[in-house]
């Protein structure tokens, strides 16, 4: 069997999980030997037939749906790929982009670019999944390096069951023996926040923000006391959630919390 | 197989379309940024004073690491707040790995292939192997400054309003020291690669106005005022005064303009206002590469690139030697928040960055600006085509050689991925 071709493609953020792929300088030798990059738009200047998309076995894709425009691209990548993976938190979540979605999008337009506005076209922010089928999700902002790298082998391999941990940050956090950031008097969501970033934020001392989007089955109850012993409320919660998932259900998910 | 490898080393950082139309002697030159609106500004509206910097880091994946620190020394101007010499020695050295990691991406692995004649860095490799390796080690050092300093490269976490969420340990700087020495010696090979090949620079000269910040003390990249090479120096907070934006309808990047019709930042704003507060070995070493201060040609702001990484290296040894010499310590968070205005200018690797905040008395931003270097260089990118095109056409160039050379020529400003671009398209019509 030859070897998968991949592309790569972005939409629009930040670019920092294209660069967390060039960033495994240590492992992306390998990576690269074991397949066929068939598109890489900051790497290759374009595809072979100077279009978009191309063909491919695995479609990394990164970054949000914000206009019209990358609805229809998605769509056509989707269609060229086998195996579409949303990268990062604004295509897996919305992300940070969501955070527009707040605003009538009208007004966004005219703080930032005045009696221009009319030029630019823009929708609410949304992930990859919201337009098409979606084969894997890999949160966080940035998307986690060594999760990246475990994932991606996982694919190449084509053995077992892939799956994001099920359990929160405060377990990963704990394992560390790290001093929990509420005890420093900080508001941190990694009660209800999926592991896998091993911990980053409170293992330099700052609260988790819930980049990895919602815990499946949190424990209600649990976050519920945490937040009540804190004199903390669920709106509380909710504007501090908003960050990277305001374009997702954790959001409305939470709105219907109450101790059981 | 490395063949495949190649294409991520030499990537092109932005997505812009190069439009150059001739006929009958009448030449229109485009810079067009189709990039999807990003909103930050009426994004960070309402939100806490807590909250902003890790909102406005992900304006920029590459430059993030500037943009928190622009953000966190604007809450602090509206604050009234003066950061420890700790925290300001930790911010210099997390600002140190970002241009490290930034300027040696795009000095080597993306600029070098254009002068070193080979289509990508891959192509290098045989004949400049440990040069390859080396620049791969700087980028990685780049990296792993920012790891440690800021909790994150991409994003980092634990630089805050009033200081940082961790403090490394003395054993986690000395690492870092031996890293730093060995980036001393790869950059002594990689300038003089940079040497070597400097004769295939093209040698196009336009003067423009060039704006960054200054400062007495130092070479300027957190603190300062902001200087122009054509009007003189105005207060950080008076920005303004010298920065004036617009938006153009094919652009969703804004432009901006001063005296003329356009200006400049990044290295070579920042080498030719600043020359003298470069230390001495990067000095040396910009004699070394020839480069004559000031220079107009936008093409040698690779070679400034070399230059202040020579500077950002040393002086991080330097600032990692005060820490050590004064003695690691907790230092708290001590924050009250204030109704005001606050500006936080600081340069990143491709120029000057302000973000200007207006604080409600809760601490709630009422009103953010954010101008963003690339935005400030891309009406002088376009102006540079007007300049260069007539020439080139003149020179009898095909269609394909003036579309590399002005791909080149935009390059050399290292536009930004996301704070405003992406594919380098070149759309030459000659009617």
């Amino acid at each position: 069997m030859g070897k998968p071709k991949v592309a790569i493609y972005d939409f629009t953020g930040c670019e920092g999980c294209e660069l967390q792929i060039v960033n495994c300088e240590e492992e992306l030798l390998d990576i690269i030997g074991n397949i066929e990059l068939v598109y890489w738009r900051e790497a290759v200047t374009a595809s072979p037939d100077g279009k978009t998309p191309v063909d491919c076995d695995i479609a990394l894709v990164d970054g949000g749906i914000t206009t019209p425009h990358d609805v229809e691209r998605i769509r056509k990548i989707r269609s060229k790929a086998k195996i579409l993976v949303a990268c990062g938190s604004c295509a897996s979540l919305g992300g940070i982009n969501a955070l527009k979605n707040d605003i009538p999008l009208e007004e966004a337009k005219r703080i930032v670019y005045g009696d221009m506005a009319q030029h630019f076209e823009t929708i609410p922010a949304a992930p990859m999944r919201n337009y098409v089928k979606v084969d894997y999700e890999l949160p966080g902002c940035p998307m986690v390096k060594a999760e990246f790298l475990k994932f991606f082998k996982w694919l190449l391999l084509g053995k077992g069951k892939w799956e994001l941990p099920r359990h929160s940050v405060c377990v990963e956090c704990k394992r560390k023996e790290n001093l929990c950031v509420y005890d420093k008097g900080m508001f941190c969501i990694g009660p209800i926040t999926r592991a896998g970033c091993d911990a980053n934020c409170p293992s330099f001392g700052v609260p988790c923000e819930g980049c990895r989007g919602l815990v499946p089955e949190p424990n209600v109850n649990a976050a519920l006391d945490v937040l009540s012993e804190r004199g903390l409320t669920l709106e509380d919660a909710i504007n501090n959630i908003k960050m990277f998932c305001n374009a997702e259900k954790p959001v409305a998910t939470l709105h219907t919390w109450t101790k059981r | 197989m490395v063949e495949v490898y190649i294409p991520y080393l030499t990537r092109v950082e932005g997505h812009g379309n190069i439009v150059v139309k001739e006929k009958d002697g009448k030449i229109e030159c485009r810079w067009e940024i189709p990039e999807s609106p990003r909103f930050y500004e009426a994004m960070v509206r309402g939100k806490p004073w807590d909250k902003v910097a890790h909102i406005t880091s992900r304006i920029c994946g590459i430059c993030a690491a500037g943009h928190t620190l622009a953000s966190i020394k604007a809450t602090e101007d509206a604050f009234g707040m003066k950061p420890t010499e700790q925290t300001w020695l930790l911010r210099m050295l997390l600002n140190y790995g970002e241009q490290i990691q930034s300027h040696s991406l795009h000095a080597f692995f993306l600029a070098l292939p254009d002068f070193a004649g080979a289509p990508s860095v891959i192509h290098l490799i045989p004949s400049h192997k440990d040069a390859v390796l080396a620049a791969v080690r700087l980028k990685k050092l780049g990296n792993d400054i920012a790891d440690l300093i800021g909790g994150r490269a991409v994003h980092p976490c634990c630089a805050l309003v009033g200081g940082f969420g961790r403090i490394p340990t003395e054993k986690e700087l000395l690492t870092l020291k031996s890293k730093l020495q060995q980036g001393q010696e790869d950059i002594k090979l990689m300038t003089t690669v940079y040497a070597s090949l400097k004769k295939n620079i093209p040698n196009f000269e336009r003067k423009t106005e060039y704006i960054s910040l200054h400062w007495d003390k130092e070479y300027p990249w957190i603190d300062g005022d902001i200087v122009s090479s054509e009007a003189g120096v105005v207060p950080y907070r008076e920005y303004l005064k010298f920065i004036h934006e617009w938006v153009k309808s094919y652009s969703s990047a804004k432009r901006a303009k001063n005296v003329f019709s356009s200006y400049t930042v990044g290295p070579l704003a920042r080498v030719n206002n600043n020359y003298k507060q470069l230390l001495d070995s990067a000095k040396e070493v910009s004699e070394k590469l020839g480069l004559k201060i000031p220079s107009h040609n936008p093409f040698h702001s690779n070679l400034c690139r070399v230059v202040e990484l020579v500077h950002c290296i040393d002086d991080a040894i330097a600032k990692i030697d005060k820490l050590l010499a004064k003695g690691l310590k907790e230092e708290g968070l001590q924050v009250a928040p204030r109704a005001g205005r606050g500006v936080g200018a600081v340069e990143v690797p491709r120029g000057l960055l302000v973000h200007d905040y207006t604080y409600d008395a809760t601490g709630h931003i009422a009103n953010a600006n954010l101008v963003i270097p690339t935005n400030q260089n891309h009406e002088n990118i376009e102006d540079d085509f007007r300049a260069w095109v007539p020439s080139l056409i003149k020179q009898k160039l095909s269609d394909e050689q003036i579309g590399f050379n002005l791909s080149m020529l935009v390059r050399s400003y290292d536009p930004c991925i996301s704070c405003s671009t992406h594919l380098l398209k070149v759309d030459f019509k000659r009617e």
